[in-house]
């Protein structure tokens, strides 16, 4: 298979008043792939996927999603081009229930007309969405009393519904127990086979098993890149985050 | 399920809209008069509980909406002739250009500061209907000529008529309303309510979504504000005031924010409220008071809110 770039930044800066979080990224990810994003706490992680999402804009550089600038695109312009983001603070619509909210996730995408999609539609690609993250029989329970895990596994669904080219999941197993991040890596395999997937990650054992290949963000530049045995052995990612 | 809920809020609608038809003829002069206000200005609450209720704006500057419509009527009955058919066609206009031209600016800003943009934008309105008094006779008003508040060659000053223009009124945009709570657009509104940056990150142009929303609010508020003029005769700087951007506010959240019906069952009862405690006090805004802090206490989501969330999960 030849690698085709799906998305590229070029240089990409992003500072909050005096702090650079984001330094001068350059950074290819092949369509895909399963990228893990590294890096000790306030590395800039979520800057820079905030970035490629629009959610911020850039204080300089070029972002380019499928052969396209889309720097100056708007977030949600981004979202419909096929760039999905999951949040590492859990948002979902917690007064609705968790059909609701992967109905409104999928809905903009199969309208036709002025009218909406088809509901019978929506409601079976909504269903099926709850289904691959196993929430299938928990469609009717209200988003806000659902646990924690469910809650993480609901923004996955909502990830689905979206049918995104790429998935941006930040930190998704935070919080969650290992029975719960055994599922979600599975879960994650099986998204990869449709989506390519940009995962930060802090459980190391989740992206060793996970990510083809794995980018280290140190203080907003990028320390190191490479497959994980190679990341692994480096010395420089070692000093700086895998602690010894 | 959903379709057997459907058909049952369907039916419950309908049916009010049964028994204020069937109210005319049982009704005495008095109430038979309150009962047409009522539904025009529960038709004014149901425009801005579109705003309000299902996207979670909470304007502060819905009186101008309503004279925008009301002027628009009123001034060109007034100096150009225009009856009630055209003065509703240009109180619809009138509501939503200046939705439109506010929402365009006002929308920039959320929570407090859209409270405050429209509340300023509201006060200039209500400034300019005295700034050009000449026309508009400030605070004392005008009265609409009485042979140009006709309708298809039905006289508006005519009892019965003035019911049913204000039911047919009422009607729409209690049918506007069920539409946008029963549409895929009623999703995303209720989606931008909860949680705007989320909607935002599911794909929809959120500013547009509460733009379009704005804009129908400000329209029917206009459309009401036309009809009110025509009906009632009077036009007025007081319908610019802030307390008619403070009354939706209140009817909508005393019936329930968010329900089609709320709008309605809000405004009836603060209506007679009013109304009765008037009756045997003259501190009867102590007694509104108290009924309000009493639902607050009892039904904190309004009373159509409440009953939803305690009994009847179908209530659109
Ligand atoms: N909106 C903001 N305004 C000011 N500073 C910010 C803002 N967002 C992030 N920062 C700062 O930028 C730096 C990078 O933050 P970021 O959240 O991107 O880190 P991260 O790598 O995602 O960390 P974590 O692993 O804790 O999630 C931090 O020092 C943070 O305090
Ligand atoms: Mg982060």
């Amino acid at each position: 298979m030849a690698a085709v770039t799906l998305l590229s930044t070029e240089n990409l800066s992003k500072q909050f008043g005096g702090l650079t979080a984001v330094d001068g990224v350059s950074f290819t990810f092949l369509e895909g792939e399963i990228r893990a994003l590294i890096g000790p706490n306030g590395a800039g992680k979520t800057t820079f996927v905030n970035l490629l999402s629009g959610r911020i804009p850039p204080t300089t550089g070029r972002v380019v999603f499928a052969g396209e600038d889309v720097t100056r695109l708007p977030a949600h312009t981004r979202v419909n081009r096929g760039i999905a983001y999951t949040f590492q603070i859990t948002s979902t619509f917690a007064g609705m229930s968790a059909l609701e909210n992967v109905k409104l996730s999928a809905q903009r995408r199969l309208s036709t007309g002025f009218f909406g999609p088809n509901p019978d539609l929506l409601e079976r690609v909504a269903l099926s969405a709850l289904d691959r993250v196993g929430l299938a029989d928990r469609q009717d329970e209200i988003a806000g009393n659902l646990s924690y895990g469910h809650q993480r596994l609901l923004e996955v669904a909502m990830g689905l519904g979206l049918d995104p080219k790429l998935l941006i999941l930040d930190e998704p197993t935070q919080g969650l127990s290992d029975e719960e991040i055994a599922v979600f890596v599975k879960l994650v395999r099986e998204i990869a086979r449709n989506a390519s997937v940009l995962l930060i990650e802090h459980n190391m054992d989740v992206v060793m098993g996970l990510a083809d290949t794995i980018t280290v963000l140190d203080r907003g530049r990028i320390l190191a890149e490479g497959t994980p045995e190679e990341i692994r052995r480096n010395d420089a990612v070692r000093r700086a985050y895998l602690g010894n | 399920m959903r379709s057997r809920w459907v058909n049952k809020a369907t039916a419950l609608h309908l049916g009010v809209i049964a028994v204020l038809f069937a109210l005319q003829f049982v009704l005495p002069d008095y109430h038979h008069v309150n009962l047409a206000r009522v539904m025009v200005l529960a038709s004014f609450a149901m425009g801005y509980n579109i705003a309000f209720g299902y996207t979670g704006l909470l304007s502060l500057g819905h009186a101008m909406f309503f004279a925008a419509g009301l002027y628009a009527a009123g001034l060109m009955a007034l100096f150009a002739g225009v009856g009630a058919g055209g003065g509703l066609l240009l109180g619809v206009i009138a509501g939503l250009v200046v939705a439109a031209a506010v929402g365009c600016l006002a929308l920039r800003t959320t929570g407090v500061s859209f409270m405050i943009v429209t509340l300023m934008f509201a006060q200039a309105a209500f400034l300019a209907t005295f700034y050009f008094g000449e026309y508009t006779r400030g605070d004392e008003g005008f009265v609409i000529p009485s042979n140009l508040r006709s309708l298809f060659g039905l006289s508006l000053v005519e009892p019965t008529t003035r019911y049913f223009v204000a039911l047919t009124l009422f009607s729409l945009c209690m049918a506007v309303s069920f539409a946008i709570a029963r549409s895929s657009m009623g999703r995303v509104l209720a989606a931008i309510r909860e949680n705007e940056e989320r909607t935002r990150m599911l794909g929809y142009n959120v500013f547009l979504y509460k733009l379009v929303a704005l804009v129908i609010s400000g329209a029917i508020s206009g459309a009401v504000g036309a009809a009110y003029g025509m009906l009632f005769g009077y036009v007025g700087a007081t319908f610019a005031s802030i307390q008619y951007s403070i009354l939706p506010l209140l009817w909508v959240l005393m019936g329930g924010a968010a329900t089609v019906l709320g709008p309605f069952v809000g405004t009836l009862l603060m209506f007679y409220l009013v109304d009765i405690s008037s009756g045997f006090t003259s501190a009867n805004m102590l007694i509104v008071g108290l009924a309000l802090i009493g639902l607050i206490l009892f039904f904190p989501k309004g009373i159509l809110g409440t009953l939803r969330e305690r009994a009847a999960p179908w209530l659109p």
